[in-house]
């Protein structure tokens, strides 16, 4: 039998013509990267990790082979005024996600959010390669999921749990504030005891410890749930021309409020104050005048 | 292997959706009867902020809330798993349980409604609730984790049994198979589950429970 072993040159040629422009494309590409800014380095990161994990260690038979599902389209469904529609904007920012918002006129709703939330009609709603998702705390634990650059819970499944119970206590309590420019009298004076109380707890039993935020050093979901008592409580109380948060009585509190508004992506996304104020005086007024 | 204690009471559903969790993950575990008249140093140590039960304490770190202890549970012993692993589905499913949540007070209004146009009112709203449990969550699926039971089903347990004695004890009866035929259904197989079976109390001493708690809630209510 004879085997040829001559080396062909010609064959290799466009072999060797792919690999040089492959090199210099990788070099191109590196250069590229490097020059991105830390979060798109982590968002490109997280994308190529999930997408090698997808492809080595997914073994769901249904599955298809490649899952590029954390760079499908993001959409977010929000309102500007609303704290819950701001917790899914800040995760989506520091994590380096990029969507698109659309402002919902809660008034005369859109066809898209009926569509999306069909069940509860509300915001804010992230939709994802299509897919909506409903619920604020069922949006964040989604995004931590799907991007798990830049953690927003911790990894110890005790701490989770710790996590997830103050995020419940602040779903819990925080309409508390709400209440306060929506009501009067009797009403009214529950809803400040219910918020004092609630100041009070996360006082007492949340900050324990010298620490930053909730979590630690680094801003979590938690921090996210209470938004309401960082920005919202304060344009509440002079709306309803109440003093409620006295900073000499909450000082741990007082604290976290000036470590969270000075993150950089919290800072430069809260709503405008003087707009919330005139905003939720039209609608004190009108609340009252129905009564 | 680190100690489990789950602190609870007897009659309480969230007592009986941590049972039901640790049971079907084959969880060793002590219990802790907690007489609610009279909450143990214990228990008010490990939940200060809402001073309920349950409280799962796992190596000396206790969590309170009873979807919080499911979730970790979850996570802490992945076999028999009951939570899809797809996060799409996943969050489904979380939406399906917090929407339980959100309609708590719906169910409360329900169960402590004393009469007339209230009581009309009440009924009819937690029939809508059960409505689009039955249609949007449910669907046509045995359970709401398909063929197996998962926190969904766990987190709905209670109409399956301890809602039968609300509506015994108001009069009304919302969830039967001519009203709600897939929900109807769904509690049939949900009772049948092996580890629900076992772990339901006693129908009677239930009923007898139900009736004085609803009394007492009531009585409290009009002081307000």
């Amino acid at each position: 039998m004879n085997i040829n072993l001559d080396f062909n040159y010609k064959s290799i040629k466009p072999f060797i013509f792919i690999c040089f422009h492959f090199g210099i494309l990788a070099l191109v590409f590196s250069l590229i990267v490097h020059r991105l800014s830390q979060t798109r380095k982590d968002a490109l990161i997280g994308s190529l990790s999930l997408i090698t994990i997808r492809l080595t260690v997914d073994a769901r038979p249904t599955a298809t082979l490649i899952e590029f599902s954390n760079m499908e389209e993001v959409k977010l469904i929000g309102m500007w005024l609303s704290p819950y529609s701001y917790r899914v904007i800040w995760a989506l920012k520091l994590k380096g996600i990029a969507y698109e918002y659309i402002e919902e006129d809660l008034s005369n709703k859109s066809p898209l959010l009926l569509h999306s939330n069909p069940v509860q009609k509300k915001i804010p709603v992230l939709i994802h390669g299509g897919k909506p998702i409903c619920e604020s705390s069922v949006i964040l634990e989604y995004i931590e999921e799907i991007w798990p650059q830049n953690s927003l819970l911790p990894s110890d499944p005790y701490e989770r749990a710790i996590a997830r119970f103050w995020i419940k206590f602040a779903d819990d309590k925080s309409p508390s504030i709400s209440n306060i420019y929506r009501t009067s009298g009797e009403e009214q004076e529950k809803a400040v005891k219910d918020s004092l109380e609630m100041l009070k707890t996360i006082e007492e039993h949340g900050l324990v410890g010298e620490k930053k935020f909730f979590g630690g050093d680094k801003i979590s979901m938690v921090d996210m749930a209470f938004g309401a008592v960082a920005h919202w409580l304060g344009v509440i109380e002079d709306v309803a021309g109440l003093k409620i948060f006295e900073q000499h009585k909450f000082p741990r509190l007082n604290s976290w409020i000036q470590n969270f508004k000075e993150v950089p992506i919290i800072k430069e996304n809260l709503p405008d104050r003087d707009k919330m104020l005139a905003l939720l005086k039209r609608r004190r007024e009108m609340l009252l005048a129905s009564e | 292997m680190a100690e489990v204690k789950l602190h609870g009471f007897w009659a309480s559903p969230f007592s009986h959706r941590v049972i039901w969790a640790l049971k079907i993950k084959g969880v060793d575990y002590e219990y802790i009867e907690e007489d609610l008249s009279n909450k143990s140093e214990l228990l008010l140590k490990y939940n200060p902020v809402y001073k309920k039960i349950p409280v799962l304490v796992h190596g000396g770190k206790p969590i309170p809330e009873s979807l919080i202890i499911l979730e970790y549970i979850e996570e802490t012993w992945p076999e028999n798993p009951l939570l899809p692993t797809n996060p799409y589905e996943k969050a489904m499913a979380r939406f399906w349980i917090q929407f339980g949540v959100d309609k708590g007070p719906i169910f409360r209004a329900f169960f402590l409604s004393t009469g007339g146009e209230e009581q009309e009112k009440a009924a009819k709203d937690f029939l809508e609730v059960l409505k689009t449990i039955e249609e949007q969550a449910l669907g046509d699926k045995k359970f709401f984790g398909g063929d197996t039971i998962n926190l969904v089903d766990i987190s709905y347990g209670y109409l399956a049994y301890w809602f039968k004695n609300v509506e015994e004890v108001i009069g009304i009866k919302l969830l039967e198979p001519s009203t709600l035929p897939r929900l109807s259904q769904w509690v049939q197989n949900f009772i049948e589950v092996p580890v629900i079976k076992e772990s339901i109390p006693d129908r009677d001493k239930l009923l007898a429970y139900t009736r004085r708690i609803r009394e007492k809630l009531v009585a409290e209510q009009l002081k307000k």
